[in-house]
């Protein structure tokens, strides 16, 4: 298969594919990282969490038109508003949820996903309703289009590199706040020993509201910084729910390295593939694999070591 | 209906464990005389066909009572099995409807339509069995009992359970969607198998075709509510429910409880196989949009509304939630997705055991209060408490 191509091609199909496999890393992992806290951390299953992320897709769309409508002069800086409203609104209804539905059923794992599959069906037709069945896309300003040509045959989107940039930022963030301060600490406190935790005075009705939140706020930036590349419609969330799911339980629960580690691979096997095959075929032969290696290692790649 | 269970309840009682209980053997002569007598009279033949279509699902619902009521593995994926089983099915219709005589006008006579237009010019290997009619029957449920034993054995026996096994079990219904609509040359793709005329020659799209196929569907749920039954009331099944609430416990006394997951996992694959080969017949087609993970997820609900406890329950909720859905998406379409949705929350958080649970609650002990005053009482029955349920 590589015989028509001459050895200078085939590099520049490899950076331009790896770059574009680290595009949808980035992706991944800004999906993921919201999943990795609330399914990792708290292990709730929120099937909504596709949701989440489609509500911030919509909250930036929502910014990009008023800008455009009220603000023109502002435009080219109105994503770093939206991404911040998009994580507000999204966190907001993430403790929302937290409080009313998620907090009565920590005890119930596999009844959780089923009230948040019910929560994901409800927000889904409140998009439509809202938004209209279809697709809607955000207008980039004008610095974000375009491309980067790094050498005669390879050139780099500038979209996928500030996505790129944005992913680094929200990762290293939030490694700092879970690995470093003492709002983290008491996260993992909780998550650890919750009776200990709750006897050594933390709040821990308080902590699961705020890491719920902080999910799906997270979960708010991915679709927001998702709008860059992608259209966005109201059942959009489902089709990313799967992949999300399979990147935090292949990495290793509680693990975010595993995260970041898992979405790589996922990602760079995918996107390599999908030139050599259909895109439907890429997704499969992905998806069967991380399903095989997850049947014979079903701790995922990192494993953390906790006394149980 | 005083006799046969006054008679029954006697002879029984000298059995602690009986293969029914009388109050079960009422709910089944209520359920048998619904969909077989009261249905059938009061329907017209489009909408029996419809029922009939239910009923199909109710054989997933039933698999997920044993599943994931009795031995509590949520399996998000039950659409695969129940795609799996229509698909067989559908593969020898289409096969049968594809004779060189009806397929002249292709490039390549005697394959489905379908192969023709994706450029492929012989039968595929994995199509030849489906030439058979007993064949078909065998991997119709074959097929989807090994694939699940497959995916089941390599799990339990690492004692992967819980969320971990929903979310496995969903990306398997996932991949096997996307799998489907991509090989369109082999599978059909996203149109699905359709265009099926013939089963052995009987036309199967006539009305009285329709009527005899609803009553074998019905007969062969109604049989499926027996053996699972048996299962439940079977060592086997208080084994499942032992591992269900104590997993560690029924290890350590020395059961494998790998094995008996794996047992509980394959017999609900059998069900939905069962129901999606009954679906294809009555419906006329089988496509990819009822292997993924809404049509999967939506089983579940059926099962859960029923009350995941209850075997009658299964049926009563998937007759119930599919009737609803028809109903409200025919007058509201807009409004349906939010009554789903909400279903599943109120399920979840109000009634955790479905119908099954109000009624065992709030009208059994009532029912059985008047039935026991009407003969003298009988300490052996009057309690009406179920045991580890």
């Amino acid at each position: 298969m590589f015989g028509d191509y001459s050895l200078g091609d085939l590099g520049a199909i490899f950076a331009m594919q790896g770059f574009a496999g680290l595009i949808l890393f980035s992706v991944y992992v800004l999906m993921a990282l919201g999943l990795a806290i609330i399914f990792g951390q708290m292990g709730v299953i929120n099937m909504a969490h596709g949701e989440f992320m489609i509500l911030g897709a919509y909250m930036t769309y929502l910014c990009s038109s008023f800008f455009q409508a009220h603000l023109p002069s502002l435009f080219p800086a109105y994503f770093f508003l939206a991404m911040l409203i998009a994580f507000l609104t999204s966190g907001a209804l993430g403790m929302l949820v937290e409080w009313g539905l998620i907090r009565f059923l920590y005890k119930r794992p596999l009844d959780t996903l089923l009230a948040t599959w019910g929560l994901s069906l409800i927000l889904q037709q409140a998009f439509r309703s809202i938004f209209g069945a279809r697709e809607v896309g955000v207008e980039l300003p004008s610095w974000l289009i375009g491309s980067v040509q790094v050498t005669d045959s390879i050139e780099v989107p500038i979209n996928g590199l500030f996505v790129m940039a944005v992913t680094t930022l929200i990762t290293v963030g939030v490694a700092l706040l879970i690995y470093r301060s003492r709002f983290g600490q008491q996260v993992r406190a909780v998550m650890q020993n919750r009776a200990m935790a709750g006897a050594v005075g933390i709040d821990t009705e308080k902590v699961d509201r705020y890491t719920f939140g902080l999910g799906c706020g997270i979960a708010g930036v991915a679709g927001s910084a998702f709008t860059m590349i992608g259209s966005t419609g109201p059942t959009s969330g489902q089709l990313y729910i799967v992949d999300t799911f399979l990147i935090v339980v292949f990495g290793g629960a509680a693990s975010l390295l595993g995260t970041i580690a898992s979405a790589f691979s996922i990602s760079q096997t995918q996107s390599t593939l999908e030139f050599f095959l259909s895109g439907s075929m890429a997704k499969v032969l992905t998806l069967l694999a991380v399903v095989g290696i997850l049947m014979l290692r079903p701790q995922g790649l990192f494993t953390l070591k906790v006394r149980r | 209906m005083t006799s046969p269970v006054q008679a029954l309840s006697k002879s029984l009682t000298v059995n602690d464990n009986p293969y029914m209980k009388p109050m079960e053997w009422l709910s089944l002569a209520l359920l048998a005389a619904l969909i077989l007598i009261v249905l059938p009279l009061l329907l017209d033949g489009f909408r029996l066909n419809l029922v009939g279509k239910y009923l199909t699902y109710a054989f997933v619902a039933l698999g997920l009572v044993i599943c994931w009521g009795y031995a509590g593995i949520l399996s998000l994926g039950q659409g695969v099995f129940f795609g799996l089983g229509g698909y067989c099915m559908a593969m020898y219709l289409k096969l049968e409807a594809s004779s060189p005589e009806n397929t002249k006008i292709q490039s390549t006579p005697g394959i489905p339509d379908f192969m023709d237009w994706n450029q492929i010019t012989s039968l595929p290997w994995f199509w030849k069995p489906f030439n058979s009619l007993p064949l078909t029957l065998i991997l119709v449920v074959a097929v989807p009992v090994v694939f699940a034993l497959v995916i089941s054995a390599a799990m339990f026996k690492r004692r992967v359970g819980g969320t971990y096994f929903a979310i496995i079990t969903q990306a398997i219904a996932a991949i096997l969607t996307i799998l489907i609509v991509g090989q369109q040359g082999y599978t059909g793709g996203i149109n699905g198998i359709t265009d099926l005329r013939t089963l052995h020659g009987w036309d199967i799209r006539t009305d009285s075709a329709h009527n005899i196929l609803y009553f074998v569907n019905a007969g062969l749920l109604i049989g499926c509510i027996l053996i699972a039954q048996y299962v439940k009331r079977s060592k086997l099944g208080r084994i499942l429910v032992a591992m269900r609430d104590k997993e560690d416990r029924v290890r350590f006394s020395g059961y494998s409880v790998a094995g008996f997951k794996v047992f509980a996992f394959c017999l609900a694959a059998a069900f939905a196989a069962i129901g999606g080969a009954m679906f294809t017949l009555q419906v006329g087609f089988m496509s990819p949009s009822f292997v993924g993970i809404v049509p999967s997820i939506e089983m579940v609900i059926y099962a859960a509304v029923g009350g995941r406890l209850s075997l009658f329950g299964a049926v009563w909720g998937t007759l119930l939630v599919n009737w609803a859905k028809t109903s409200f998406s025919e007058s509201f379409p807009d409004l349906w997705l939010f009554g789903l949705g909400a279903l599943f929350i109120a399920v979840v958080l109000a009634f955790p055991n479905g119908l099954a649970g109000i009624w065992r609650e709030q009208i059994e002990p009532r029912l059985t209060r008047r039935i026991g005053s009407l003969r003298a009482p009988d300490p052996a029955i009057a309690p009406h408490s179920a045991p580890a349920e």
